[in-house]
Parts: C-alpha cells; sequence; structure tokens
C-alpha cells in the first residue's frame, strides 16, 4: 500500500494548471523578495536592535505566548465538546467559534471595547473593582486570543474528529474512566495537531493588529506589538519597518516549517500502525 | 429471570437498529454469536460493553446491574466488560508492554504493578519479546495478540471479541485460534464470528441471530447436526427443508414430500425440520425409481467447484457429485435434473417454535 499512496504521480496535470500554480506561487514569493531587495543589509542589526525595535519584539513575543496558553486552556475544551460533544445549538456554536475567522480584526476589536471597554458589558463591573483592560497589555492578549483562538480549535477539532473514537472506546472497555482516556489516549493521538494548532494560534497572535490598535492602542512598551511598530516606523523610517518586517517573515518561515514537519512526521507515526 | 451471583444475563433492545434480544451466559461459558451480515451482532456487543444505549432492557454481571433502561446505566469503563475488536486498535504512541499495563493502570495499579501484571499477560501469548516495541513495527496477527493481552490484563467478567481473525491474514488466524482456545478456558466470553471453525473449537454454545432476533441457540455441536434456522443449516453445510412432520418424513409447506428417518422427538403433525447432506444426494438426467427413496425435480441455479466435488445447487438445495459423475451428467445452468436422496440419509427432527427458545 505503500507505494499505492505516492503513486498519483503518474495522473499528468494540465499544463495550464502549472502555469497558474506557478502565477500563484510568484504572487506570494515576488512581495516578499521585493521587500528583502529594500532592506538596509548595512544597518539592518543596529536598525532591529533599537530599543523601541526590541520592546515591541519582545512585547509581541510575550504576549503571543501568554495569547497561546489561553488558546489551549479555552480551545482544547471547546474543540473536545464540538468534536466529541452531543448537544442542541453544537453547529450554532461551531460557527460562532469560527466568527473571529473571517471578521475584520478591527470589528473584533471594536466588539472587544464594548465588551471590557470602561462602559463596556462587563468592563463597567470589572472597573468597579478597578481593574482596567482597555489601552493595558492584557487587552493585547485578549484582542490576539480572540483572533487566534479559531485557528486552535479548528486544527484540533479536525484531528480530534480524523482519529475516531474507536481508541477512546478501546480504552474506556479496558477500565479507564473519561479523564484517563483525555490523558493517556485522546491528547497523545491528536498531539500533532494540537501542536499545529499552537503554532498557528501563535503565528497569529503574533501578526495582530488591528483588532489591538482598536483596543489596546499603541503605547510603546505596553500595547504597541511589533506589527503596529513596523505600521507607525513606515511613515518615519521606512528602513526600521522593512527591517521589523522581514524579522516577522523570518519568524513567519520558522513557525510554518516547525508546523509542517510536525504534521507530517505525525501522520507517518499514524500512518505506519495502517500498515501492520 | 433467575440471575443467580455468577451469571451475565441481558435481554435489551435497540429499537432503532430492529435488535432484541435475550442471552444469558454462565460462569467460565463461552459463547459464539454467528449470523448473516447485518444481524446486529456487533450491536450487540456495543450496547453489552456500554458503548451503544439500548433503548430498553436490563442487564446484570455477576449479581451488578449494567442498565436498566431508564433507570441505572453503568458506563464502560465500570463494567469490566473488555472488548476485542476486529482491528487490535493498539495505542501507537504507547509501547507494547504500556499497552497491556493500560488496563491494570486504569484500575489503579502502581507503575510497576502494571507493568509486571503486563509482562504476565505478554508472556500467556508469548509476546514478551514485543514488550519494547510500539504498535507500528508489528504485524497484524502479533498486533491482535497484543490485544488479546491487553484486554486479559484487564482482568475483565466479560471478554467480549468482535470478529478477532476476521481482519488477519488466513496462514496467521489458526495460530490465533489455539490462542484464543488456550486463553479462553474457563473464562466467560462472547465472541462475535462468521466462520464456524471459531464456533467449534472456541465455543461451548452457540447463538445464532438474524434481523436483530435470535432465531437459534444451543450446544455447538447440536445446533450443527440439528440446525433450526435455515442460516445454521449453511453453516453446517447441510440442506434443510422445514415443514410438517408425517409418519415417513416430512412434508413441506409448498406440498413437497420426503420421506427419510425420524428423530424419536419427532412427532407426526408437528412442525419439523429435515436436513440431509449435499453429499448424500446423486444427481440423474433422468427420474429414476427404486428402494425407499425421494426424488425432485431439480432445475439447476448454480456451478461451484467444492473440493474435489462438483457442488451443484437448486435453489435452496444442494448436491455434490464427483467430478467424473459431472463430466457424464454435462450439467448446464437451467436444465432440469433429479435430486436422488436415500430416505436413510435424511433425518427429520422437530422445529423448535420461537418461545421455545
Amino acid at each position: 500500500m505503500r507505494g499505492a499512496g505516492r503513486g498519483h504521480g503518474t495522473i499528468t496535470i494540465p499544463l495550464w494548471i502549472w502555469v497558474f500554480a506557478a502565477a500563484g506561487g510568484f504572487f506570494i514569493l515576488l512581495p516578499l523578495a521585493a521587500m528583502v531587495t529594500r532592506v538596509n543589509w548595512p544597518q539592518f542589526v543596529p536598525l532591529v536592535t533599537s530599543v523601541p525595535s526590541l520592546t515591541a519584539l519582545g512585547l509581541s513575543l510575550r504576549t503571543s505566548a501568554v495569547s497561546t496558553v489561553l488558546c489551549l486552556v479555552l480551545g482544547v475544551p471547546l474543540a473536545m465538546v464540538l468534536a466529541r460533544g452531543q448537544f442542541p445549538g453544537q453547529r450554532l456554536l461551531r460557527s460562532l467559534v469560527l466568527l473571529p475567522l473571517v471578521l475584520p480584526p478591527v470589528v473584533g476589536g471594536i466588539a472587544l471595547l464594548y465588551t471590557f471597554g470602561r462602559r463596556g458589558l462587563l468592563g463597567s463591573s470589572l472597573s468597579v473593582l478597578g481593574i482596567q483592560i482597555t489601552f493595558s497589555t492584557t487587552a493585547v492578549v485578549l484582542a490576539q486570543t480572540f483572533v487566534a483562538l479559531p485557528f486552535l480549535v479548528l486544527s484540533l477539532e479536525g484531528s480530534l474528529r480524523s482519529a475516531g473514537t474507536r481508541y477512546e472506546a478501546a480504552a474506556a472497555t479496558l477500565g479507564a474512566g473519561p479523564g484517563t482516556v483525555l490523558r493517556r489516549v485522546t491528547l497523545p493521538l491528536v498531539l500533532p495537531g494540537l501542536a499545529s494548532g499552537a503554532v498557528l494560534a501563535f503565528a497569529r497572535s503574533l501578526g495582530e493588529f488591528g483588532a489591538t490598535l482598536t483596543f489596546a492602542g499603541s503605547l510603546e512598551g505596553v500595547t504597541r506589538t511589533l506589527p503596529l511598530e513596523i505600521y507607525l516606523q513606515r511613515e518615519t523610517d521606512p528602513d526600521t519597518a522593512v527591517a521589523l518586517s522581514l524579522v516577522l517573515v523570518l519568524i513567519a518561515v520558522v513557525i510554518v516549517g516547525l508546523t509542517f514537519r510536525r504534521t507530517t512526521s505525525g501522520l507517518l507515526k499514524s500512518g505506519r500502525t495502517r500498515d501492520a | 429471570m433467575t440471575t443467580g451471583p455468577a451469571v451475565f444475563s441481558i435481554d435489551a433492545a435497540v429499537a432503532d437498529r430492529g435488535i432484541s434480544v435475550s442471552l444469558e451466559l454462565a460462569d467460565a461459558e463461552t459463547v459464539a454469536v454467528l449470523g448473516p451480515n447485518g444481524a446486529g451482532k456487533s450491536t450487540l456487543l456495543g450496547v453489552i460493553a456500554g458503548l451503544l444505549r439500548p433503548s430498553s432492557g436490563h442487564a446484570e454481571l455477576d449479581g451488578r446491574v449494567l442498565f436498566d433502561a431508564g433507570t441505572r446505566w453503568v458506563p464502560p469503563h465500570q463494567r469490566k466488560i473488555a472488548l476485542l475488536a476486529q482491528e487490535p486498535l493498539l495505542f501507537p504512541h504507547l509501547t507494547v508492554l504500556d499497552n497491556v499495563a493500560f488496563g491494570p493502570r486504569s484500575a489503579g495499579a502502581s507503575r510497576a504493578d502494571a507493568r509486571r501484571a503486563a509482562r504476565h499477560w505478554l508472556g500467556e501469548v508469548e509476546a514478551l519479546e514485543f514488550a519494547q516495541r510500539r504498535p507500528g513495527q508489528l504485524s497484524g496477527g502479533q498486533a491482535q495478540r497484543i490485544a488479546i493481552a491487553r484486554a486479559l490484563a484487564a482482568e475483565p467478567d466479560l471478554l467480549l471479541l468482535d470478529e478477532p481473525m476476521a481482519a488477519l491474514d488466513v496462514t496467521v488466524a489458526p495460530m490465533l485460534r489455539k490462542l484464543l482456545k488456550r486463553v479462553l478456558a474457563g473464562r466467560r466470553a462472547l465472541i462475535v464470528t462468521h466462520d464456524v471453525v471459531d464456533a467449534l473449537v472456541l465455543a461451548d454454545r452457540l447463538v445464532v441471530l438474524d434481523a436483530g432476533r435470535i432465531v437459534e441457540e444451543g450446544p455447538t455441536r447440536l445446533v450443527l447436526e440439528r440446525p433450526q434456522s435455515a442460516f445454521a443449516a449453511g453453516l453446517a453445510g447441510l440442506n434443510q427443508i422445514t415443514g410438517t412432520v408425517t409418519e415417513q418424513g416430512l412434508v413441506s409447506a409448498d406440498g413437497m414430500s420426503i420421506s427419510g428417518v425420524l428423530d424419536d422427538a419427532a412427532v407426526p403433525g408437528e412442525p419439523g425440520v429435515a436436513v440431509f447432506r449435499p453429499a448424500a444426494v446423486s444427481v440423474f438426467p433422468e427420474p429414476v425409481h427404486g428402494s425407499p427413496r425421494n426424488v425432485f425435480a431439480a432445475t439447476i441455479t448454480d456451478l461451484e467447484p467444492h473440493g474435489d466435488q462438483l457442488r451443484i445447487r437448486a435453489g435452496a438445495l444442494a448436491a455434490d457429485v464427483t467430478l467424473s459423475a459431472a463430466a457424464d451428467l454435462d450439467p448446464a445452468h437451467g436444465a432440469v435434473v433429479y435430486f436422488v436422496i436415500k430416505a436413510a440419509a435424511v433425518v427429520v427432527y422437530p422445529a423448535k417454535t420461537g418461545e421455545a427458545l
């Protein structure tokens, strides 16, 4: 069967498909290349290691890490419930969870503002308690979590569905309670999906701009993440903007590389059991 | 209903699958469930294991209630019923040893104790040398052996086996069957199979399930010698005609009468079953007469090789003739021939009515 799986190379793809595919590839690579040509290489290191740059980069990495953890805490149960549960309104919940994926981030930011803002739905109660979320680093994390959560839920729910429930059923008949099944069977089985979901959520958090700007503002060291810094510098100091953009591109490339490697090796691992 | 302490009993229905089954298993009894595809065999196992909810009914295992429709429901992990499926379903991320240790671990044993138990059961299935392997590095037969060890290590009060050899190579199945015979001895188990050999080798008792109902049950040999259902007759490789017992034999519902040897229990006028082996049927191109014989005109519907003989099918009846006899006969589809069976080769016995089961 191993040969059959790779046998699709024998199918001839029409020539025009190759032409359009090449155009698609160029469409993605060309702007990146164009940007690279504008990098001020002699000044590159000083530009990306200036205090505002490092502050923004540090803030971005920290908030994205926290957002990813938050996505895991909220997203794993959500994906479990969506993939394994049976309850009324399940389809509706799935559509709603995916909403931030298609929503313009700025709209998400406004929605968050009316939730956690000073006069927002929860914000007014929170401000009574002396908690101020808007225009704080917490707001950055919330904005990033809001937009990144669907990535994790989607990825994990897909893994859970393709893993099926047969291993879980086997574990249950061997005497494992629901908690043990989750910990020792379900999560290890979907680990590749979970990892790629977490990496995607981290990447989406890192790139978040619209919701952050709307909901958290742009205070240096507090809410000005790397994308915000790049946007700000674009007017006054294009060299810094381009240099920092390249940093984000590199991080993105590393992330995509990691995800891709993990998912493929994960597939190979589970694929081998089918051969047995 | 008498449910002693060491009995498994189920009386349950799954309405949307049209299944309604009542079954009891004594302590240390192995029962084989056979039946056509879609008869509800796997559904039955699912209900017993707790993976499917019955629409009504009741089940008990050694005095513990498993479910009592509407009021009680014990989840699968608290039933002490292990299910061995067609596929081994070994957890791919655990070593063979940890797979087998999974049951004891889940029951609360320490890691060391669980692994000790796992080694013991791996030894029982002669697979100790695979302990440190990953399931991906095993062949299908090896993996199923490990799966048996894993199920046994959970020390279930009832072991369910759902066609455990169906996914295996034919060359591997006999070895696994031998292993199962050894480990199932003295153990309470319910084995779903499509292979009558499994029933003969592994089971004390045979249950035939058809369209969600138990149509026949009894000691394996008796069911195969005196099949009540057409399915069981097919399993035993016997021709079967049902009808009413007469002084000479049996008359079928459509008026065909057949002479045979009456079983002691057969009472003329009562419903009965007549069986005879395909090899006992001679086939002639012309009707023949003579000593107590049955002669039926038969239209050939199928011809197939059967060992070193040719099996001639005519509707529900089959005849096995030697190849040289077949050459003389030159049978063809749609041709009319005469099936001749000596009365002495036909056994007539009472049909059990559904309620008597």
